[in-house]
């Protein structure tokens, strides 16, 4: 039996990022809010003790803070002529677990994305006529542009506390810095990481290539640094235990470090966690949401009414949420109709690795955001016409570890074990430098996500289909990114490179990025968006979608200082229908 | 939407039964403003229980004594006292009855709390809701468990009467004198003890160790006292938990979040002047070891591979998270009880309002043998600019047992 709690102002659904940032900014006006969250809570105090942290049998090679498949996994296929299949362990991508999400163990790599990504397919229509769009593409324009966000990346900026280097402050470009970014009011909050002696022959290079390399804006931070909420952080060790980890040292920004210090001395703030909520309730008409189901750990199932429902899950999960709610119509590829799950997308991945003679890189000395990029190849800040593809790439030269049980690169031919492997090993363990391009996937017609009609979870839920591959399109741009980055690894002095192309057809097993997009996207008309501009749900107002699923494509870049962004973008059109309760935008 | 009133609600749901006299709302206010100073919910609650309820075990060398139920409840709590009842416990250390309180209930202190304060704190407290728990009040073994022994301890330690004001003095001097000597009840923690449990009014706030916690020398004593302290640091201390010398753990956290970080500022800054202006005590400086001896050089290999990635290489730390070590009276008293305890069992600091990240400094007893905290507590000790005695192995090995009930 469903039993019903008295009610609540604000219900929010998973305690990462986007949830802690509105669970505090609510809970502060003095309404009261309740975050429901699937996994454990998480903390730096008692969870992240720098004596044990740093283990990477624990965290990197057995996934200890990582969701379980058993807890939610997907099917998968890579087109719709196939029939999907469970991920039993998950792989391609890694969906964090727990209070602060995927916030806990990622790198840190906080990115705007270029003004000319925002409007997109007005851009290359533009400029190469329609007809150069790749075929069945569902690129589209995002409903806001890039100057309306910049204040609210700035104020993600601020709570994170990133190190960077401006490359264009209010229309200046900044020596040093991107200067492809857009225009900025102002620098980071801290200044940029220091960087190793790879970075330091990737910038002689490129720079001597007519690039423009910059040291790439990061979460791990340079400084100590106290943020708006009076939180406070400790400059970074380059201890190299970042991605996979959480952060024993005060250093990385997450919800641990930048957020829950202050959200959890609100008293009008509650979490529940190890609750999962199975449903958005709707009212009978299907107009509003009355708020949410969820299941606790001992499996009783309560009801927790609210007025407002924050949908702020990981991107796949906020899918999948508003499906089994009935939230929106759901897309159907056959008649290219409804929107919910339309537009996935993913990453590429591929550069070339470069083995080097007579240096000492120390790649033990790292974190997670050290690193020099360079952004002439990605969006569209170079001549696509004689290419024929879509999209681009940041490229970055980066370690972010050099730990010892999955570090230990070996030229192409080496044996995988033996003698032979351990001398590899040695040799290479401090001579090898990685060129790496993360792309950017469009949306397309066939890559989607909808329910599967065969896998259900253990409450007897459909599980998620994902239905996903890179097009020609991708693998054309991504292997020429390879290319480019084999120039620089070559003009770096490397004694040999190995290029490594797109791998096709995508497959889950080999981790590649969680950087997984789209699906609820924002957009300005509601035949092909979920959400409007304020990442509220055209169909129940009262209920708002945060993350990367509202991404309408993918950029070449990480994602979550762009989350960040719509957050507080999110946040003002929360204010906004308190004020007024109702749609923000009439469609 | 429906908004929460919450400015409006709160006051209303605080004042709960004495709400039916509107008169009284300033004195309650005043009473809940009183016993914030206090600090009464510190030792009136257990851990995990309800506010005020009681059932904390206080430990002292003559056993365990479990802390009373303040709450207004009839039976187990103070509903039936009255206010003279309550005068009296407060400034004679004696129950309705008339039978014996222990001095664990610092009343030597609140002995020296005007009546009217006291009438405040008693609205205040016949506010709450009462909670029904009954508390084991007798768990002394033999002899302690006679209380009307403790009528010959106050002949010999206790001394009456409320506080008298130093004309020669300034307002702020004596009100900082009234609020430290008074309900602060600071020497209760930081003035060593007799072998009777009482305090040793002669070596008043020159620092004791309470629970394997050095409570530091609070004299403005230049060496192991608040003698390099503005008056803004101290005031700053007690507000946030930290300040560009040290960062508060153990007992004084808690003193901090429930007490001292919802002060007036106008009182907090009246014990920073009473603190500076008193006087100074404390043992003579020592000299620091050269840093060729060879438990400075163990020290220091220890602290360059497991301390300095946070406390820097200078032991200059990190502002709000980590503590400079370099110029830090915890490091710097002749008792090195809390640096060993931290180190082996970790530590916490306070979280305010205004300083919410509340930092944990991991426990390294697993890994860090008794002689090398030895060490690394001696370097701390001694480098840097800061003197203080070495410490040993067997010192070290003695607390571990204390603090981790570790046997030999």
């Amino acid at each position: 039996m469903v039993r019903r709690l008295p009610r609540k102002d604000v219900v929010i659904v998973g305690l990462g990022w986007t949830g802690s940032i509105l669970a505090y900014e609510l809970s502060h006006t003095g309404l009261d809010v309740v975050a429901i969250e699937r996994g454990p809570w998480r903390d730096t105090a008692t969870d992240f003790n720098i004596g044990t942290a740093a283990d990477e049998l624990r965290y990197a090679v057995r996934q200890d803070i990582f969701l379980r498949p058993k807890q939610e996994t997907l099917t998968m296929r890579n087109n719709p002529s196939q029939t999907a299949l469970p991920i039993r362990k998950w792989g391609s991508f890694l969906p964090g677990n727990g209070v602060g999400g995927a916030g806990v163990h990622w790198n840190g790599q906080t990115w705007r994305f270029l003004p000319d990504d925002f409007r997109i397919r007005s851009h290359y229509t533009e400029r190469y006529g329609e007809a150069f769009l790749p075929e069945g593409n569902h690129i589209q324009d995002w409903p806001v542009s890039f100057e309306e966000l910049e204040p609210y990346y700035d104020k993600f900026e601020r709570v994170a506390g990133i190190s960077g280097k401006a490359g264009n402050i209010k229309g200046q470009i900044q020596s040093g810095g991107n200067p492809f970014e857009g225009a900025r009011e102002r620098d980071y909050p801290t200044p940029p990481m220091k960087q190793g002696y790879q970075q330091e022959l990737f910038t002689q290079a490129a720079t001597k290539m007519g690039l423009h390399p910059f040291p790439r804006p990061s979460a791990n931070l340079s400084a100590a640094y106290t943020n708006p909420y009076g939180c406070s952080m400790a400059p970074c060790t380059f201890c190299g235990f970042c991605e996979w980890f959480g952060c024993a040292n005060y250093s990385k920004s997450s919800p641990q470090t930048c957020v829950l210090p202050a959200l959890i001395r609100e008293p009008t703030f509650e979490a529940r966690t190890e609750c999962e909520v199975t449903k958005v309730n709707l009212t009978v008409d299907g107009k509003m949401a009355t708020g949410v189901t969820y299941v606790d750990a001992n499996g009783e199932e309560w009801e927790q009414p609210a007025d407002l429902v924050l949908v702020c899950a990981y991107a796949l999960f906020n899918v999948r949420l508003l499906l089994l709610s009935g939230i929106g119509k759901p897309y159907d590829p056959v008649k290219d109709e409804g929107v919910v799950g339309r537009n996935y997308a993913y990453q590429t991945g591929s550069g070339s690795q470069a083995f080097f003679e007579n240096v000492q890189f120390n790649p033990f000395a790292a974190a997670g955001s050290t690193g020099a990029a360079l952004d002439d190849y990605n969006s569209d800040n170079f001549d696509h016409g004689p290419h024929g593809f879509v999209g681009g790439a940041s490229i970055t030269c980066a370690h972010t570890n050099g730990r010892p049980i999955l570090f230990h690169p070996t030229p192409a031919g080496t044996p995988a074990w033996g003698s032979a492997w351990k001398k590899a090993v040695h040799d290479n363990y401090q001579r090898v430098a990685n060129i790496g391009a993360q792309g950017s996937v469009m949306s397309y017609r066939n890559n989607y996500l909808d329910l599967d009609p065969t896998y259900k979870d253990a409450l007897g839920r459909p599980l998620m289909r994902m239905t996903f591959d890179y097009q020609p399109n991708e693998q054309k741009m991504a292997n020429w990114m390879a290319a480019r980055c084999d120039e620089i690894a070559k003009a770096m002095g490397a004694k040999t490179t190995q290029v490594n192309p797109l791998r096709v057809p995508w497959n889950v097993v080999p981790y590649q990025s969680t950087h997984n997009t789209g699906g609820a996207v924002m957009g300005s008309d509601p035949k092909t968006s979920v959400l409007n501009r304020y990442l509220q749900s055209w169909d129940v107002p009262n209920v708002f979608v945060m993350g990367a699923s509202a991404f309408p494509q993918n950029a070449g870049y990480n994602p979550t200082g762009t989350v960040g962004a719509l957050t507080y973008l999110g946040l003002d059109g929360i204010f906004n229908y308190l004020k007024s309760s109702g749609p923000l935008v009439q469609p | 939407m429906r908004l929460r009133h919450l400015l409006v609600l709160l006051p209303l749901l605080a004042i709960g039964r004495a709400a039916a006299d509107p008169d009284n709302y300033v004195s309650i206010e005043r009473g809940k403003t009183l016993a914030t100073a206090g600090d009464c919910i510190a030792c009136h609650t257990a851990s995990g229980g309800q506010p005020f309820a009681g059932g904390l075990a206080l430990q002292t060398p003559f056993g365990a004594i479990m802390t009373p139920n303040i709450t207004p409840d009839n039976l187990t709590g103070i509903g039936r006292w009255s206010k003279d009842d309550f005068a009296r416990a407060m400034h004679e250390g004696r129950r309705p009855g008339g039978s014996y309180l222990y001095p664990a209930f610092p009343y030597p202190y609140y002995a020296k709390v005007s009546r009217s304060d006291l009438d405040a704190i008693y609205a205040y407290l016949q506010t709450l809701p009462p909670v029904e728990n009954r508390v084991n009040r007798n768990m002394l073994p033999f002899p302690f468990n006679i209380r009307l022994s403790m009528a010959g301890w106050n002949g010999l330690f206790f001394t009456p009467g409320e506080f008298k004001p130093d004309p020669k003095r300034s307002d702020e001097f004596n009100r900082g004198a009234y609020l430290v000597e008074g309900l602060g009840h600071c020497g209760a923690c930081h003035t060593p003890f007799n072998s009777f449990g009482a305090s040793q009014n002669g070596k008043y706030l020159q620092g004791n160790q309470i629970d394997n916690w050095t409570a530091p020398n609070i004299t403005n004593d230049m060496q192991a006292g608040l003698g390099k302290w503005t008056v803004a640091d101290i005031v700053q201390y007690l507000k946030t938990g930290q300040t560009r010398f040290s960062l508060a753990s153990g007992p004084m956290k808690d003193v901090i979040e429930n007490s001292t970080s919802k002060m007036a500022d106008a009182d907090l800054k009246a014990i920073a002047v009473y603190l500076k202006e008193r006087g100074a005590a404390g043992p003579p400086a020592p000299s620091p070891l050269a840093s060729s001896d060879a438990r400075m050089q163990m020290g220091e290999a220890v602290f360059v591979d497991t301390c300095s990635a946070c406390h820097m290489r200078s032991g200059d730390g990190v502002e709000h998270l980590f503590p400079k070590l370099a110029g830090n009276v915890v490091a710097t008293q002749d008792d090195p009880a809390s640096l060993i305890r931290i180190i082996i069992a970790g530590g916490r600091a306070a979280s305010t309002d205004t300083t919410p990240t509340a930092p944990s400094m991991p426990s390294l007893g697993w890994r860090l043998g008794d002689e090398q905290i030895a060490a690394v507590v001696t370097y701390v000790r001694n480098s840097w600019g800061n003197a203080a005695s070495p410490v040993s192995a067997e010192t070290v090995k003695a607390e571990r047992a204390r603090v981790t009930g570790a046997g030999d």
